[in-house]
């Protein structure tokens, strides 16, 4: 149908062209060389795996990042865009997954905020509406209304105001950051309707998804970014969703992970472990249930069954917003399940509190250590020992006595060890900080530990300290619970792996399977 | 050579130390306060020598010492990050429920001291569990205890508080020992206000102490290790009220019953706190930070009585100093 067109019309120039961006972050470069061409009436899908780099190279584009290296030339001149604003009045606008709206403000009001039509120092609000509903008709949207309440709309009409507002400002260029990522189903429709007619009136549209099928129902032509490189721009018709996965996840990381017990020296110690164990093969089939749901649900995830047994590692896998971080929460009892069968070690237990989780010796290490897991202003010890102090008071400083050597057996250095009492878990690398974070939860012997993200952020030492961290756990025969976004850490260290799609069990592979395989599950491809 | 080299390191140790100190008085800490506190009590005695004599010493302990029971009730409050502006309103309120229901009978100092218990709890009960549980804002839930307290005592009088307290009942705020007019003292409101400080001190280095300031400091982390953090908050508006009840003895003790008594206590209580650099929002700061911030408020007010200035100036002087003492704190987070 593209091709149609192209026949009749000579290639257009180009309405954007970024040239060698790279963007770094506290030293870290989180894009490298990226070169990204925009055409009016494109739709140019933007994909990669969580930290690929995407969300930074779509606020570049918006005026939010300003680019270490690199052009950006809008209509074939150079620009720099101080702030999003400035984006803005140059036809750059940007439709966020967090919407900007006030919610109990009209749908006019939202759409023109900042700079209604004035009559007499007064807002004008018979311009504001009529204004407002030639933007809607223009757009063929004729289930929403000026007056509206925003609040009263649907996720997917919220979703369409925002990028109304975006029309209202003439915008030649409208990125899209997983525009469906809050929607139902048959709201899609509405969203598919939408861009389709942006495209018709020339608009370029830079459509950031997880979702291969959209990609393919909407793009013309795809970018995958991987690690912040630029690893492929090729109209859409041209890549196989085969290659499209591999190119999103293909990564050397041999020989960082540690081996599985079973096939290294620590043979020695699985064949402890096999004593107990009556008789299974150690390293194998681990010992008995510590953890299972059977139907666990609440309003974020449903029908949730899962088992983690003793000296097992399970990981979670899917996509941001697949429900993972919900099942540590609903286990936790930080959001706990409404619906479903909840056991440890065999006993039902409903745990409504992350108090009520630690007293049956459940561990949760949170995705975001900084807002959930540290107190930053408390010094290494006080943190350390913050589980015990809050739950087990009177057993607190006997089981303090182990935290330096808790904190050594983490690779945490002997002079920070040595200061723990004084020293400012603020003022510590990421990789210690987390290690701190996995100390006070150790220190309480837990039966099984939920790591969500566990090396997010941290530098390859200390991910090595977390990986064997988790095989001396599982010799121990604690259930490790593993949530993680990097799929190689997921086939390297899992025994089983769990993939979530939209708040459901999509599947379950066995340990060791490939990063395709549970990148096609997880996105709805296969 | 070796001379030499061993006289160059004392002199880079003496510097390094040099550094260490100057850096200590100027991070906004107990350190601080503590050089504030000297500072203006040498200046009192440059001015007025016999302020330096133990009479006149424990003359100002005797003074200081509800400030700094009311201080540390403050600290547990802020430390776990909220307010208590209900402590003065509390005292007054304690010291002419006091007055009216014992009338100067002995007989009944002891069971009024426990309805003052009693009641205080009771206070710092609501306090507590309408800011956790109800999650009203601290500043909101006890800016409406201290209008409700004062409202309701005016109403019960009438205005002009009646009775008066026991002799028994005044003894710790007025009374020292050895009790022989006229003699050095050592007043029992001194020894009160140590008590205090020592079992806060104690308090906070328990599982307890440690919980509240990081629940002051990251209540999201602190729930999810499993600690009851709504209970915390309220154990620490039942502290502070407790402590404003302890206060409101001394308090009554020392200077009797009127209509103004404990008016303007809680800002002078939260100030003394924000003086000792305790952060507000909590999760930073020590108790013995409070009670020094609460002896140099009090020393500082001193000062002004030596050079004479009208006391109206308080309330002004007041003001600056919780700014200018928050702003400090606020510099240096920056830098």
């Amino acid at each position: 149908m593209r091709a149609d067109d192209d026949a009749h019309t000579p290639v257009p120039d180009p309405v954007l062209r970024l040239r060698g961006v790279g963007k770094e972050f506290f030293g870290t470069s989180v894009l490298r060389e990226i070169d990204l061409t925009l055409f009016p009436g494109q739709v140019h899908a933007l994909v990669g795996e969580n930290g690929a780099g995407k969300s930074t190279l779509m606020k570049v584009v918006a005026g939010v990042h300003r680019p270490d290296t690199g052009t950006i030339e809008l209509d074939g001149a150079p620009v720099s865009f101080a702030t999003p604003l400035d984006a803005q009045r140059a036809g750059v606008a940007t439709v966020f997954q967090e919407f900007n709206l006030l919610p109990d403000r009209s749908v006019a009001e939202n759409v023109y905020l900042g700079r209604e039509p004035l009559r007499r120092g007064m807002v004008d609000r018979r311009r504001l509406h009529a204004d407002t509903s030639r933007l809607l008709d223009d757009l063929g949207l004729t289930s929403i209304t000026p007056w509206t309440r925003v609040g009263s709309l649907s996720v997917a009409q919220q979703q369409v105001v925002e990028i109304v507002k975006a029309v209202s400002y003439d915008a030649r260029i409208i990125s899209m950051d997983e525009p469906t990522a809050a929607l139902a189903e048959q709201e899609v429709a509405l969203l598919y309707e939408l861009v389709g007619r942006l495209r018709d009136r020339g608009v370029a549209i830079l459509y950031v998804s997880h979702r291969l099928q959209e990609i393919y129902d909407l793009a013309d032509t795809i970018t995958v970014l991987k690690d912040g490189n630029h690893m492929l721009t090729a109209p859409a018709a041209e890549v196989s969703p085969d290659r499209l996965v591999r190119t999103m996840v293909g990564r050397d990381f041999a020989g960082f992970f540690p081996d599985k017990p079973a096939d290294t020296v620590s043979g020695e110690l699985s064949g402890e472990l096999s004593g107990e164990l009556s008789g299974e093969v150690a390293g194998e089939v681990p010992g008995e249930v510590r953890l299972a749901l059977e139907g666990a649900g609440n309003s974020m995830v449903d029908g949730i069954d899962l088992e983690v047994r003793a000296g097992e590692i399970v990981a979670l896998a899917g996509l941001q917003g697949s429900g993972r971080t919900e099942i540590a929460h609903g286990v936790f009892g930080i959001a706990p399940f409404t619906r479903g069968r909840m056991t440890v070690d065999g006993q039902p237990v409903r745990v409504r509190t992350p108090r009520q989780g630690v007293r049956h010796r459940l561990a949760l290490v949170t995705e975001d250590r900084k807002s959930e897991g540290l107190a930053l202003g408390q010094s290494v010890l006080a943190n350390a020992r913050l589980v015990l102090d809050a739950v087990l008071p009177r057993a607190s400083d006997r089981r303090a006595r182990g935290v330096p050597g808790v904190l050594r057996s983490l690779a945490v250095p002997a002079s920070t060890v040595a200061s723990a009492r004084d020293v400012e878990v603020q003022y510590l690398s990421g990789g210690n900080q987390q290690k701190v974070v996995l100390a006070k939860w150790l220190v309480t012997e837990p039966r099984v530990i939920v790591l969500d993200e566990p090396t997010r952020g941290i530098d390859v030492g200390a991910k090595r300290a977390v990986y064997d961290l988790m095989r001396t756990l599982t010799a121990e025969g604690t259930a490790v619970l593993l949530i993680s976004s990097e799929l190689p850490e997921v086939v390297a260290m899992a025994d089983r792996v769990l993939v979530l799609r939209d708040g459901r069990v999509a599947g379950e592979l066995p340990g060791g399977s490939d990063e395709e395989t549970i990148m096609a599950l997880a996105t709805g491809a296969a | 050579m070796t001379t030499g080299l061993s006289q160059e390191t004392a002199q880079g140790t003496a510097r390094g130390t040099a550094r260490q100190w100057r850096e200590r008085l100027l991070s906004g800490g107990s350190w601080t306060v503590l050089a504030l506190l000297v500072v203006v009590l040498v200046v009192i005695v440059v001015i007025n020598p016999s302020f330096a004599e133990p009479v006149s010493l424990m003359a100002f302990a005797k003074k200081a010492a509800p400030l700094v029971v009311l201080a540390v009730g403050q600290y547990f409050v802020i430390v776990s990050g909220e307010f208590d502006l209900s402590v003065g309103s509390l005292v007054g309120a304690q010291v002419v429920i006091a007055a009216r229901l014992m009338d100067g009978d002995e007989a009944l100092t002891w069971p009024v001291l426990a309805l003052m218990l009693v009641f205080g709890l009771l206070v710092g009960l609501v306090n507590g569990l309408v800011t956790t549980l109800l999650r009203v804002p601290s500043f909101i839930t006890t800016l409406g205890m201290m209008l409700v307290l004062f409202g309701a005592i005016r109403l019960w009088t009438g205005g002009a508080p009646t009775g008066a307290l026991s002799e028994s009942f005044r003894v710790l705020g007025r009374k020292g020992f050895p009790d022989v007019p006229g003699q050095f003292q050592v007043p029992y409101a001194l020894l009160v206000a140590l008590v205090v400080v020592g079992f806060a001190v104690l308090l906070m280095r328990r599982p307890f102490g440690r919980s509240l300031v990081a629940a002051g400091d990251n209540a999201v982390a602190t729930a999810y290790s499993g600690a009851p953090v709504w209970w915390l908050r309220t154990r620490a508006f039942l502290l502070s009220s407790l402590l404003a009840t302890v206060a409101a003895v001394l308090i009554g003790g020392f200077a009797g019953v009127t209509a103004q008594v404990g008016q303007g206590l809680e800002f002078m209580a939260i100030t003394a706190v924000v003086l000792g650099g305790v952060a507000l929002g909590g999760g930073r700061g020590t108790v013995v930070a409070a009670m020094v911030g609460a002896l140099a408020l009090e020393a500082l007010f001193t000062l002004f009585n030596q050079l004479a200035l009208p006391s109206t100036i308080r309330p002004a002087v007041q003001g600056v100093i919780i700014i200018v003492a928050v702003a400090y704190a606020a510099r240096r987070r920056r830098t």
